[in-house]
């Protein structure tokens, strides 16, 4: 991880109650990196997401993007800076078709008078989704298809093509590969990759550490809303990863807290 | 661009990336059969009905069809809209009638002029629908409930606006003449030129536009084929008309409003948003969308169009009466689009549906009339109509459901 981070989290924490749901973490991306982010369910792993996608404001700590200290308290403010975010459920209008969904709230229009009665331009919108789909290899049988009629994968890959419209630095994929076929994950992963080809900082959340490991630089892993381990995917074992998420493992526990401190050494050293 | 997409497949794409044909003939199956659908049973009912009675397809009587229907095929107009939010108003047919009855009231009673009394029943639509849309949105509370609120408050102040006499005869002629002004055959095809020209014109520089920005278009034979398909119903029905008083200013009307608000919820980004919130108003917000705007604008686009429609009954009866707006209107008003393939579920349907859900609904009333059965038999066959087309629309959703189409 040479690159300077785009993305940096310290020291944050964010409490609902008397619920500590995220408790002081560290967390850094780079541009062209996959960073994977797991832990078991209540880890804190969406309370993360949504503090960085700013729907909820973190209760302490600083977030810094591309080296400057930010405030992210509104889902705009988390766009205007470049980071998007794909939640698990997508969020597409399964009657429209894969250009309308791609440009659903920012749609061109052609020039002309009056705001409300100028024409959609339609053309323009579909030669530019044409662009992007191939330029992410992204296949789908035709642009004019309506979404609902398309296979899970295909509807994550058109989601993640929808982020990148807005030009981000950061994406955020929440659970891109769950209920997806062999074939269909297989083409998701291979997306990812190319978010990473063109240099985005990636954070992928996953509960499948196969996937993981097939498409992560780094893993990061959350218990309990703390910050639990960060190993470097090419130079861990998945049963490393397994034990940072449950916190069970004799020795493991220790090495993991250790882990945290200084993450990605540790992470090399077993 | 599609095909570049295709070709460019990934390694893992292949098993489920259709074939292009398939993929035309289940867009020809759920899309464009729909409207098939009703076009053949429009025949089947004017053959039926022509069998029975020879002066069914009359110009005469093709004429009087049109006419009936003018005013009911403008209130769907609006209908169409809230239908592809998922909505339901249950008040278009009372405001009709309350417009009517302000129209007439202010023309007939305080003297203004026609042009003035109109546009103030329109706003007096609008201004209706605005308010069911914000209840609606702002306090979250079913359509269904508010409009339900709203056909029976608004059937009040109609009565309240006619007031002791209970009903009002129109004599202006600029009122009367909406529904009576027949034109001359050289009018008449001189409007024919300008539809059948105009359409031409925009699906050639559409195709043209394609073309030239590389993307893939119909094939000229197809758009030929769909030129000539309306170029000939256009002329045969100038035909029709001219062979009997001539073109009705009031299909004129009803043809402007149905090409207006196709275009704008087909060609604008307004258009665009209210499908959106009509398949899922959660990605809508979440795109940006202001949802509850939409919704307001929908509900206000069918309060105005019913005012417009009750505008257009009032003319053709040539007075506003206490049962104006009522009876089976907002029935028939909302079984049209239903019956032509509008969902009553959202997201899917075309303002065409308006007009051909109001022939269907308009010739079976018309063809039983003709045939002198009575209201019982009328009520029960377009009730089973409208519960066929229900059916239909909901087994094509149960289809769409089963291939992961919601």
């Amino acid at each position: 991880m040479t690159d300077s981070p785009i993305l940096e989290l310290r020291g944050v924490s964010k409490s609902f109650g008397a619920v500590q749901a995220l408790y002081k973490v560290d967390f850094h991306v780079a541009p062209g990196e996959v960073m994977s982010l797991v832990g078991d369910n209540g880890a804190g792993k969406s309370t993360m997401v949504k503090t960085i996608a700013g729907i909820h404001a973190a209760d302490e700590g600083t977030i810094r993007f591309d080296g400057q200290e930010v405030s992210i308290s509104k889902p705009q403010d988390a766009t205007g800076l470049g980071i998007a975010t794909v939640y698990q459920d997508l969020a597409l209008c399964d009657n429209l078709d894969v250009v309308a969904n791609l440009f659903l709230g920012r749609e061109e229009v052609s020039p002309g008078f009056g705001t409300a009665s100028r024409q959609l331009d339609e053309t323009r919108m579909e030669h530019q989704t044409g662009e992007l789909l191939s330029n992410l290899a992204v296949t789908i049988p035709s642009l004019r298809s309506e979404v609902g009629t398309l296979s899970g994968g295909q509807r994550q890959q058109v989601a993640v093509a929808r982020s990148l419209l807005g030009e981000p630095k950061v994406v955020l994929l929440d659970e891109p590969t769950a209920a997806l076929g062999v074939a269909q994950t297989a083409q998701v992963l291979n997306l990812i990759r190319r978010l990473r080809e063109r240099e985005l900082g990636v954070v992928v959340i996953s509960h499948n550490l196969v996937d993981v490991f097939e498409v992560a630089d780094r893993i990061f892993v959350l218990r309990l809303g703390k910050a639990a381990g960060e190993f470097a995917a090419e130079s861990t074992t998945e049963e490393h990863v397994v034990s940072a998420i449950t916190g069970v493992g004799s020795g493991e526990r220790k090495k993991d807290e250790s882990a945290a401190a200084d993450p990605v050494d540790e992470g090399e050293k077993q | 661009m599609s095909d570049a997409a295709v070709g460019s497949a990934g390694s893992a794409g292949g098993e489920e990336s259709l074939p292009r044909p398939k993929e035309t003939l289940r867009r020809l199956v759920q899309g464009d059969l729909a409207s098939l659908r009703v076009v053949i049973g429009l025949a089947l009912i004017w053959a039926i009905f022509q069998f029975e009675n020879d002066r069914f397809l009359s110009a005469q009587n093709l004429t009087n069809l049109m006419l009936q229907i003018a005013a009911t095929g403008l209130i769907s107009i609006g209908v169409v809209y809230v239908l592809l939010l998922g909505e339901i108003d249950l008040s278009v047919g009372a405001v009709s009638g309350l417009a009517a009855a302000v129209m007439a009231v202010l023309n007939v009673k305080h003297g203004w002029n026609p042009y003035l009394a109109i546009a103030a029943a329109v706003a007096v639509g609008m201004a209706i629908g605005v308010l069911q849309g914000s209840l609606f949105s702002r306090f979250v509370v079913p359509s269904f409930v508010v409009t339900l609120a709203g056909l029976l408050a608004w059937q009040g102040a109609l009565l309240q606006v006619l007031g002791s006499t209970g009903s009002i005869n129109l004599t202006d002629p600029k009122i009367t003449g909406l529904a009576n002004t027949f034109y001359s055959d050289t009018v008449g095809w001189i409007f024919t030129a300008i539809v059948v020209g105009g359409y031409g014109a925009v699906l050639f520089l559409g195709h043209r536009r394609r073309l030239g920005a590389g993307l893939d278009s119909e094939s000229l034979a197809g758009i030929g084929v769909r030129f000539a398909l309306v170029a000939v119903v256009t002329i045969g029905a100038t035909l029709v008309f001219n062979s009997d008083r001539g073109v009705p200013l009031a299909v004129l009307i009803l043809l402007a409003f149905v090409v207006g608000m196709e275009y704008v919820v087909k060609r604008t980004g307004f258009g665009r948003h209210v499908f959106a919130v009509g398949g899922n108003a959660e990605a809508a917000r979440r795109a940006g969308i202001r949802v509850n705007g939409i919704r307001i604008a929908v509900f206000g686009i069918a309060g105005t169009m019913a005012a417009i429609g009750g505008i257009m009954a009032a003319s053709r009866l040539l007075a506003v009466n206490q049962n104006s707006g009522g009876n089976e209107l907002l029935l028939l008003a909302i079984a049209g689009p239903v019956i032509a393939g509008t969902s009553l579920f959202g997201g899917r349907g075309s303002v065409w549906t308006a007009l051909m859900g109001a022939l269907v609904i308009g010739s079976i009333s018309n063809g039983m009339d003709l045939l002198a059965l009575s209201s019982a038999v009328k009520f029960m066959v377009t009730g089973g109509v409208l519960l066929l087309a229900v059916l239909v629309d909901a087994v094509a959703r149960q289809q769409r459901q089963g291939s992961g189409r919601v």
